[in-house]
């Protein structure tokens, strides 16, 4: 019997092996498969969108409606939490030229990666018909520029900062409290903040902190400077720009001050610490609401106000480009376009609180008449709208993010955790930075 | 019937057809463990070599294609940087302390579970449950507990006054991963010493406990000696574990995780790999960490084998 079977189980297992063989090479190559649209006979086109966080799309239901007038499209989305992770996976994908949705959101920390090294992998939107660059704020199309000029992507929304602070601590402190007296404790200056922290800090109720942390007050600082960490050209300058040492300086004061909590921001602590009112006051873009009321809950809730920022800037915001490696670029381009529209901006904003990008968005009355009852019924359509007017753009380069994380988590942070001496913490810094933007 | 005939006349078969036998016997082995290699040299090999061969030059990560030979600079950077050596030595302060407890806590473990006890089916998939957690709904967990305002441990810490931070502080950040690792794997390794000690065979201890031989001496003379290749094996999974440790400090240090914490506490070489290859996009230099990592481990493994040659020659000879 088992002789005379020998050859057909040879050749089961010839089989079998190629089966094994051809179906684990399937398996290999199914990931590589193309993301992109796919067109129908009927003329039916696909369209694939990739975003990270909330960009309030599907809430503000702007995807049904589109598809709704236009039979012919079918709108696919797929969102990555995790906005670092999404940005490692999209630059693998753009670098490699597959795996790509037809829209792509990037975020405005990696915009100059885009602009710059990744510049020719996007359609030129500024050349596509009924997109006008000037309907968004000069400054938001002039990040998605790339150096030969070509728009790379349309602004979605922006994140002009404002000060949300605690009326509680703050009149325990002997502070005014309503919201115009408040901002007038710092206006015009920085130095200023610090000043009320100090006064705050010393008749401050017990194991409460005057601002959550010191390297928020950095990225607040540093933001509204004309000179950044790079310079026109793209070039790193952060060691003798006239910014990031006033922001340094200030954000080093206030830790030695002790006007800081210490806290690292957007960490299980920080979240913690909002619940048990540990600080009196955030640096707040329009996106941090939402973080505020999330993280102090029905305990904070009419106790947090908004008062307007000492000098304008920006902290955050969004694009959406049009990959050229998609198959329906031109269709991807007009979704794009409808999308950052200002009536669709506005919609988004009264859903989850992402600030209009264009002119035309942030004078909608959705925006302009907005009111969060959370905190205190402030008109923080009109104060972060008025604060978007008045933010003065700084050239942004490449390694900027990176620069960025260095000097709040390995410096100021260090500090604040450690005690370093901050000429030390600062000489530390510089290593790394030089260590790790050198090739 | 036919088939009885036709295999006692052997004589009448055509030789092609006895090579071919003989050829099936020798090949089909080779052809039934091919898809295993064949896969192995797409994603196992061909990245190892590539990844040796990037390591050599300078690489950003937006543009592979674009390499500039560096030959063995990107290694002797590493040398020279201050922030390899603090990643090195926290991943072997990370690895000792939670490896070595961790062992002990699974043969202990183990021990207690190969009694006859109740319930004892329900203790064995029991201990497994954490090594099912993913790491990261785990890591969550436990940054909770570690929370230093609020969380339980310190909490429960306050009674004998201590406040340890257990994020800022070197000690404590690397004992609470630690801690999450070793309670992830304890159970896991538990379950393979358990299926080495059920193999030791009943009579050796019969025969120790007719001599007055105590639990205690039954578990050093007789069980340690009987598994010990089962231990071993162990040893060295968890060292490449340990080596390669990335997801629980990546996920304790949220925001600061890549970078190991504020004065790089807790960086081990994998997120020193991973910070140097994503965030600062030099993909040459994060393959240099990568095949240093993997020559330490080839290292450890040789020092390893050396021991285990070394304590059997010497208690074959004594």
């Amino acid at each position: 019997m088992r002789t005379t079977s020998r050859p057909r189980r040879a050749a089961l297992a010839a089989t079998a092996v190629l089966a094994a063989s051809t179906l684990m090479l399937t398996a290999c190559s199914s990931s590589s498969d193309d993301k992109g649209g796919s067109t129908d006979a009927g003329g039916k086109v696909t369209l694939n969108i990739g975003d990270f966080g909330t960009f309030g799309y599907v809430e503000a239901g702007l995807y049904d409606e589109y598809m709704a007038a236009h039979p012919n499209i079918t709108i696919k989305y797929d969102t990555v939490q995790d906005g670092q992770k999404y940005w490692d996976a999209l630059t693998t994908h753009l670098s490699s030229g597959s795996g790509l949705a037809d829209i792509q959101a990037v975020e405005v920390g990696y915009i100059a990666q885009a602009t710059n090294t990744l510049g020719d992998k996007f359609v030129d939107l500024g050349k596509t018909e009924g997109i006008n660059p000037g309907n968004w704020l000069d400054w938001k199309s002039k990040q998605a520029t790339t150096p030969s000029g070509s728009l790379i992507g349309l602004g979605t929304d922006i994140g002009p900062m404002a000060i949300c602070y605690r009326t509680d601590l703050f009149q325990q402190a002997g502070l005014p409290t309503d919201r115009e007296s408040v901002g007038k404790l710092w206006a015009g200056d920085w130095s200023k903040f610090v000043e009320a922290g100090k006064t705050y800090q010393s008749k401050a109720p017990n194991g409460t902190f005057f601002t959550d942390s010191a390297s928020g007050l950095f990225n607040a600082v540093l933001s509204a400077q004309p000179e950044q960490y790079s310079d026109a050209s793209g070039k790193l300058v952060y060691k003798t720009s006239a910014g990031v040492k006033t922001a340094w300086d200030l954000a080093v004061s206030a830790s030695q001050a002790k006007i800081s909590a210490g806290l690292r921001q957007f960490q299980d602590p920080w979240n913690a610490a909002f619940a048990n009112a540990k600080f009196a006051t955030v640096v707040c873009p329009s996106w941090m609401t939402g973080i505020i009321s999330k993280y102090s809950g029905d305990s904070g809730k009419g106790k947090w106000d908004v008062a307007a920022p000492p000098v304008a800037s920006n902290w955050g915001g969004a694009f959406l480009t049009v990959p050229k490696a998609g198959k329906h670029t031109k269709e991807a381009a007009a979704l794009v376009a409808w999308l950052t529209a200002p009536e669709q901006q506005a919609k988004v904003f009264t859903k989850v609180g992402n600030l209009p990008s264009t002119v035309g968005g942030l004078q909608q009355p959705a925006v302009q008449g907005a009111k969060q009852e959370y905190f205190n019924n402030a008109p923080t359509g009109q104060i972060f709208a008025a604060a978007a007017q008045s933010i003065k753009p700084a050239p942004i380069g490449e390694q900027d993010g990176n620069v960025k994380t260095i000097i709040t988590d390995n410096g100021i942070l260090d500090i604040e955790e450690h005690g370093t001496d901050p000429a030390k913490a600062w000489e530390n810094v510089s290593k790394l930075i030089d260590d790790k933007t050198s090739n | 019937m036919a088939t009885h005939v036709r295999a006692e006349a052997p004589p009448a078969r055509p030789a092609w057809r006895s090579r071919l036998y003989r050829f099936d016997l020798k090949a089909s082995p080779y052809a039934f463990i091919a898809p295993f290699f064949i896969c192995f040299a797409a994603f196992g090999l061909f990245p190892l070599i590539w990844t040796g061969w990037l390591s050599l030059h300078y690489v950003d990560l937006l543009k592979p294609d674009v390499m500039e030979w560096r030959g063995f600079g990107n290694y002797t950077r590493l040398w020279s940087n201050d922030q390899f050596w603090t990643a090195l030595r926290n991943t072997f302060t990370i690895g000792v302390i939670s490896t070595v407890p961790q062992l002990l806590m699974a043969l202990g473990l183990a021990h207690l579970l190969n009694y006859r006890m109740r319930g004892r089916g329900f203790f064995r998939v029991a201990i497994l449950a954490p090594y099912a957690t993913s790491i990261a709904a785990a890591t969550l967990v436990f940054v909770q507990l570690f929370n230093p305002d609020y969380g339980f441990i310190n909490w429960m810490l306050n009674a004998v006054g201590i406040h340890p931070n257990w994020y800022s502080e070197t000690w404590p950040s690397q004992i609470a991963i630690s801690t999450i690792v070793t309670w992830r794997w304890t159970g896991y390794n538990a379950l393979i010493y358990l299926a080495a000690m059920q193999a030791v065979p009943k009579d050796l201890y019969e025969a120790a406990s007719l001599d007055g031989a105590n639990r205690w001496q039954q578990f050093t003379r007789i069980t340690i000696p009987s598994i010990r290749p089962t231990i071993m094996f162990t040893i060295i999974v968890s060292t490449i574990g340990a080596t390669q440790l990335f997801g629980e400090p990546m996920l304790f240090g949220g925001g600061v995780g890549v970078s190991g914490g504020s004065a790089h506490q807790f960086q081990t070489l994998s997120l020193y790999l991973y910070e140097l290859g994503w965030p600062s996009r030099q993909l040459g230099r994060a393959s240099a960490v990568a095949w240093t990592m993997l020559l330490l481990l080839l290292l450890i493994g040789l020092v390893q084998y050396l021991i285990t040659r070394y304590r059997k020659r010497h208690e074959l000879g004594g």
